[in-house]
């Protein structure tokens, strides 16, 4: 299996936890100790259509050990009764039921894997409680006393100090100092990341270890209820609760359910009417080829499933609500920086003003950033090179001079005397009059290019250099521009084929904000935007009965996070961001949000494909079976007998067969998903209902026969 | 050959026609359920009865009323015949018997119209016009209004009414059934339908054998018979009687009538959902069951094996020979698919596989076009299951015209999928299963032995469960067993839906609505047209093969 699968670039996410190895018969042996401990009655009442199945097993046992103890009493029925048989379809229907436990068993698992990895972080280690911590007196808690307690014990509002090799004993925020933090553990990204106290860096998770310096933590989680054991409870499926859609689906099949058992029991006061009384054996194996065990036996693996496929993508659910309600989202708010654009703004273009040669705007442009250490100095280089401008090597003796608030220009003092400038556009003009006034058509031209540029939604860098006599000059402007990632267009217009608006949100100003959600494709954009507007927006979105999904890293965010219907923190983010979320990113990658929609609608689809699956097969069982009961008293019933299937006896039997095998066919495409592609709603429909509808319809025709066929060849059926 | 060409021109001609009634039909309904002008006739009905035609009601306080009102329908229909002997124009019959009458108020009431009993030997006057026809016009309204009650719950948002009853009941009757009546009781007036309140002439015919001529009010009656999807015959023999029936052409007006209102309620449907589309597309289900059954019914009754049907052209038995196999199974499928359950010809003796097929139509669950108003709740509901089964396969939480489907919305639409089904099997398996029943099932009213016979049981309680009213007329049913056991199908099978589906329309309303998107799923295509009638025949008609196994599929396929 593939858990990029929704990934459309086909490149693994980043940090992305390994996929479990491809479903195999290992799996599956390894999973029958659980499944015959979840034959436990108690258990199997969860599961309605299942614990019918198991009544009916047992039920059938009873029968076929009693039978030869009953005589001649027991064989006043119309149907096959023949020991053999008896037992044969006892023992397939107990199969039935291991079936479908090993397939929850197997799911199951799989998070177990997971989670033993996580749980190898959460060794309890020894803490280092701060007695009497004084915020205002002792911040670094460098004066007091400590106590030493199990990680175990913390309770929440302590304060701990972790020092460099120590792991952090508990989920909290960094109340002071700062620290790189291994946090491989829980992302399986290796490189550390710094944490710091204020701000939004502030959140540390328990098992994750310090590499240097020494920070003061206040716990905010309870033991046993940290991200850890969050996690560890959720790729277990331990905590699983049945989702809005689970509980709906799982009515209606029980209500199919009790419409079957209701048939099956009515058919034999009418059949002795006739003469065609059958054996409860028969009837059971009926009842049990009816009723939607396909799908009753997988709604379970394929939800632990769903929340799997979500931990493989490193993110946390809260809840499988929350996941159901990612695949109902239907407007997507996306931070611009960071999600739609590369985080930093890089050069696009050099524009010379007339009379000025592009290599020598190039060469100054490059000359000012070489000891630029910011991203957008280091992309002007890469454009130069890019254009085959040989970067000038800094001279020995030249000074560099960075950025300021004041200047806001950087660039280059060389020891000759000549200088290179780079910066706003005021302050460079303002720069090179100092040495004279320019002639009203250059200060046009420049005008010109820089509001074009601004308009475009570009930030315009004015180059400007004084030669060695002082005297300065203008050489044209620097088009900075915010790129936005890749193919992010392409999978706009998916979301939007699949009744999905993107909104962008942005501190920009409209100007910009509009031409760069334009060149993204997004649908709409939010500029100069407060987290006071965002919540607006959300608000306004619901109301018109929209399904919100955002992500966020501050603590501005967590109201907005906590409106959402589906709020993604990313796990850089505070603990508020957190916690108001119902989602954690752990790569805190912001464009994983479309992912998320996608493992959404997969578990939906994956749901709906198998009963539509489950309910059409009923059609072919009923033709082989209805037949099979009938056929002894009325003869003419035979022309139902479609499938020519060998007798009555090996016709019940090929059904439960059928109906029995299925369901272990159909774990592996449960646990992975049906396939998903963005499209649009008629073409998924259609295709799902082809292969799962109209395939539902046929594939029992096929299976049951071949199992007739070798059923057939063992003499007595 | 003939037969092919008869059934292609009278099928045509009842599309042509049908095809001209169904907007302006259907937009008028749509107009009198949401109009908020009251008629003179109303306001003075209103201040009669003490409502507030302006206040509306949440579900609970609508199916009180209707359940309120129904009662007292049943009261006054089992009241009305019991003291007949007292009444004018009574024939000089005497009382009906108990049983009997409570089993006809309930069929009555419930718009089944399952008869127990000859007509013309039972009923006077007064009781066919003052008990019976009332509940021709009364039970046919109620119909309509749950229907709209849930369309009503499906186009509003966030409030918690449904409308109120007593307004759809009066409209439905004032403004729709009555003036249908009228124009089409006129029609067959003229077209030699007889009306008068003469007494019965006895008389001596010219060979010297007695005979009976009945009279009676009888047009007026035919009328909201088919129009209301009643099907309770003036006379035993139903349309089969040429006082009720006479001509081939008032045959084909009658299935006209029948289907006019339960087909154009699709439109009225489209119409309150601001959507015509939705309208087409259930429109489109009824009629595609409606097509293939006349057609296959057609087929097997004209194929008829035996040497008399090959005399004949056909299975003829049974058959009024004016309307031949054509105008009668035209006629009988109408009949059995809208839960009218009036007969132009025997159902008992169509051959064996087009007996089941009658058997059949009603097993769809009177959803195509079904019974005035039951026919659209009944199509909606299994639509919901539909929705939901293909939304998921979408991969959204599944909404049906923006409204979701949730636990709560699932577990009423099953249920009521469950109920009818549930009557049905459980009474003709009880008919058997005590002894002392089956006694009397076996050696009173069965009038055939073995497979027939079985089957003339399992149509009755098809027939009731589901509120059609036709019968294999060989069973002998006003026994004490099938007066109670039929009388409680009817009763449940009427009105348990009800309580299910005006739930849903609560629920419905109370939602807000969500807006269509890309991502929704269309229920205007084919692709959902055809998603809806698998769901129809897997869901409902696949649920009685068992039974239908061993009546009429084990007799038809020696």
């Amino acid at each position: 299996m593939s858990s990029t699968l929704i990934n459309k670039t086909g490149s693994p996410l980043p940090g992305q936890r390994k996929a479990p190895s491809a479903f195999s018969g290992r799996q599956l042996i390894a999973s029958v100790p659980g499944a015959l401990k979840k034959l436990d009655p108690r258990f199997m009442w969860h599961n309605p259509v299942m614990f019918v199945v198991e009544i009916g097993a047992a039920l059938t046992t009873v029968l076929a050990i009693a039978q030869p103890f009953l005589g001649s009493s027991a064989q006043t029925t119309a149907s096959p009764t023949s020991l053999a048989f008896i037992w044969s379809i006892t023992v397939w229907l107990w199969l039935t039921v291991l079936f479908a436990n090993m397939a929850e068993a197997v799911a199951e698992g799989r998070g177990k894997a997971q989670a033993k990895s996580l749980r190898d972080s959460r060794t309890s280690t020894v803490a280092q409680r701060v007695v009497a911590y004084d915020e205002a007196a002792d911040p670094g808690a460098e004066h007091v006393e400590f106590d030493e307690i199990a990680s175990a014990d913390l309770a929440l509002g302590d304060t701990v100090v972790v020092t460099a090799g120590q792991l952090i004993p508990g989920d909290g925020d960094i109340i002071w100092g700062i620290a790189s933090v291994d946090e491989s553990a829980i992302t399986g990204e290796s490189a550390p990341v710094v944490r710091e106290s204020g701000g939004d860096r502030s959140a540390v998770t328990g098992g994750t270890r310090v590499l240097s310096d020494r920070i003061v933590v206040r716990i905010t989680s309870k033991p046993g209820e940290t991200f850890v054991d969050r996690m560890i409870k959720l790729v277990e499926g331990a905590s699983r609760q049945k989702t809005p859609n689970e509980i709906a689906l799982n009515i209606l099949l029980a209500s199919l359910t009790i419409i079957f058992v209701v048939v099956v029991l009515i058919i034999n006061p009418i059949a002795s009417y006739s003469n065609a009384a059958q054996s409860v054996p028969v009837l059971v194996a009926l009842l049990v080829c009816l009723i939607p065990t396909t799908i009753g036996a997988l709604l379970s693996a394929i939800g632990i499933a769903g929340m799997d496929r979500l931990v493989q993508h490193n993110v946390l659910a809260m809840s499988g609500r929350a996941v159901e309600a990612a695949g109902d989202v239907t407007t997507l708010l996306l931070d611009k920086t960071g999600t739609i654009t590369y985080g930093n703004r890089q050069a696009a273009e050099f524009n010379p003003l007339t009379g000025i040669a592009q290599k020598v705007l190039a060469e100054a442009a490059s000359a000012s950033s070489i000891s630029d250490p910011t991203p957008e100095g280091k992309s002007i280089l890469d454009l130069a090179v890019a254009q085959g401008v040989a970067i000038p090597e800094a001279a020995a003796g030249s000074v560099s001079v960075p950025f300021t608030a004041q200047t806001r220009m950087s660039g280059i003092d060389y020891a000759d005397g000549s200088q290179v400038r780079k910066g706003a556009g005021s302050m460079v003009i303002a720069w090179v009059e100092e040495t004279g006034t320019l002639p009203q058509k250059t200060r046009d031209e420049i005008d010109k290019l820089v509001s074009r540029i601004a308009e475009a939604g570009g930030t315009p860098l004015v180059v400007a250099r004084r030669d060695t006599a002082g005297k300065g000059q203008l050489l044209g402007v620097v088009y900075l521009k915010d790129v936005v990632k890749t193919g992010l267009a392409a999978r706009f217009a998916d979301l939007r084929r699949m009744g999905i608006r993107t909104v962008m949100i942005t501190g920009d100003n409209p100007l910009t904000a509009k031409a760069i959600a334009s060149e993204a494709g997004v649908d709409d954009y939010l500029a100069e935007a407060t987290p006071e507007d965002k919540m607006a927006l959300i608000r306004k979105e619901q109301e018109g009965g929209n399904l919100v999904a955002m992500t966020g890293d501050g603590t501005n965010d967590a109201p907005a996070l906590a409106q959402a219907d589906v709020g993604v923190a990313m796990n850089t983010g505070t603990s508020a961001a957190k916690e108001a979320g119902n989602m954690v990113d752990l790569d805190s990658d912001p464009t994983k949000l479309i992912d998320i929609v996608g493992i959404g609608k997969q578990l939906l689809i994956t749901r709906g494909a198998l009963t539509t699956f489950s309910i059409a097969n009923d059609v072919a069982k009923y033709f082989a079976i209805i037949p099979a009961m009938f056929v002894a008293s009325y003869p003419g019933l035979k022309a139902l007998n479609f499938m020519q299937l060998h007798s009555p006896a090996s016709a019940i039997l090929s059904a439960v067969i059928f109906n029995a095998l299925i369901i272990i066919a159909l774990i592996p495409l449960s646990l992975r998903g049906v396939r998903y592609r963005p499209t649009t709603v008629s073409k998924i429909l259609g295709r799902n209902l082809w292969i799962y509808g109209v395939g539902g319809l046929i594939a029992p025709f096929i299976g049951i026969k071949l199992i007739d066929l070798i059923i057939s060849l063992i003499p007595g059926f | 050959m003939n037969n092919t060409w008869l059934f292609i021109l009278q099928a045509l001609t009842l599309i042509v026609v049908l095809g001209l009634i169904y907007r302006p039909l259907g937009d008028y309904m749509a107009r009198v359920y949401t109009t908020q002008k009251n008629l003179k006739v109303e306001r003075g009905f209103y201040r009669i009865i003490g409502v507030d035609p302006v206040s509306e009601q949440s579900w609970p306080v609508y199916l009180r009323s209707l359940l309120a009102f129904s009662l007292i329908g049943v009261l006054f229909v089992y009241l009305v015949q019991r003291i007949q002997e007292w009444l004018p124009l009574s024939l000089g019959l005497p009382p009906v018997e108990q049983g009997l009458a409570w089993n006809t108020a309930i069929s009555f009431v419930t718009n089944t119209n399952w008869q127990s009993y000859s007509p013309e030997l039972t009923m006077g006057y007064v009781v066919q016009i003052a008990g019976l026809a009332v509940q021709n016009f009364a039970s046919a309204a109620v119909g309509i209004a749950v229907a709209i009650a849930l369309v009503r719950g499906l186009s509003r948002r966030k409030t918690l009414t449904i409308g109120n009853f007593w307004v759809d009941l009066t409209r439905g009757t004032v403004r729709i059934l009555l003036p249908l009546s009228v124009v089409a009781a006129i029609i067959l007036i003229v077209s030699g339908v007889i009306q008068n309140f003469n007494p019965f002439e006895h008389f001596t015919t010219i060979t010297g054998g007695s005979a009976v001529i009945p009279g009676g009010p009888v047009a007026s009656q035919e009328a909201i018979k088919e129009i209301g999807t009643n099907g309770g015959g003036f006379f035993n023999a139903n349309s089969a009687h040429p006082f009720e029936n006479p001509l081939p052409w008032t045959s084909l007006f009658e299935i006209i009538l029948m289907l006019a209102i339960p087909f154009a309620l699709a439109r009225t449907f489209g119409r309150m959902v601001n959507d015509n589309r939705q309208g087409y597309a259930v429109l489109s289900v009824m009629g595609f069951f409606w097509i293939v059954s006349a057609a296959l019914l057609t087929w097997l009754e004209s194929v008829g094996s035996g040497t008399a049907s090959q005399l004949a052209g056909g299975a003829m038995e049974g058959k009024e020979v004016r309307f031949g196999i054509v105008g009668s199974t035209l006629f009988g499928t109408s009949s059995t698919l809208t839960s009218t359950g009036a007969v132009n010809s025997m159902h008992d003796s169509y051959t064996s596989l087009g007996g089941g097929l009658l058997m059949l139509n009603m097993m769809l669950g009177e959803v195509a076009p079904g019974g005035v108003g039951s026919g659209l709740y009944g199509i909606l509901a299994v639509a919901i299951v539909a929705v939901f089964v293909a939304g998921l396969m979408v991969g959204r939480t599944p909404e049906y015209l923006g409204k979701k489907l949730g636990a709560r919305e699932i577990k009423l639409a099953s249920i009521y999928i469950l109920i009818t089904p549930t009557i049905v099997l459980i009474g003709t398996a009880l008919s058997f299963a005590i002894p002392a029943v089956e006694a009397s099932v076996t050696g009173t009213s069965m009038d055939n032995p073995g497979l027939h016979g079985y089957s003339e049981v399992l149509y009755a309680f098809t027939s009731a469960g589901n509120n059609n009213g036709s019968a294999f007329a060989g069973l002998t049913a006003s026994t004490p067993w099938f007066d109670t056991a039929l009388g409680v199908a009817m009763l449940l099978g009427r009105f348990l839906p009800m309580v299910f589906i005006l739930a849903l329309a609560g629920s419905f309303a109370a939602q807000d609505k969500v807006p269509v998107t890309a991502g929704t799923l269309p229920t205007h295509r084919p692709q959902f047209i055809g998603l809806l009638i698998g769901t129809i025949i897997i869901v409902s008609a696949l649920t009685y093969l068992p039974v239908l196994a061993l009546g009429p599929l084990a007799e038809g396929l020696k």
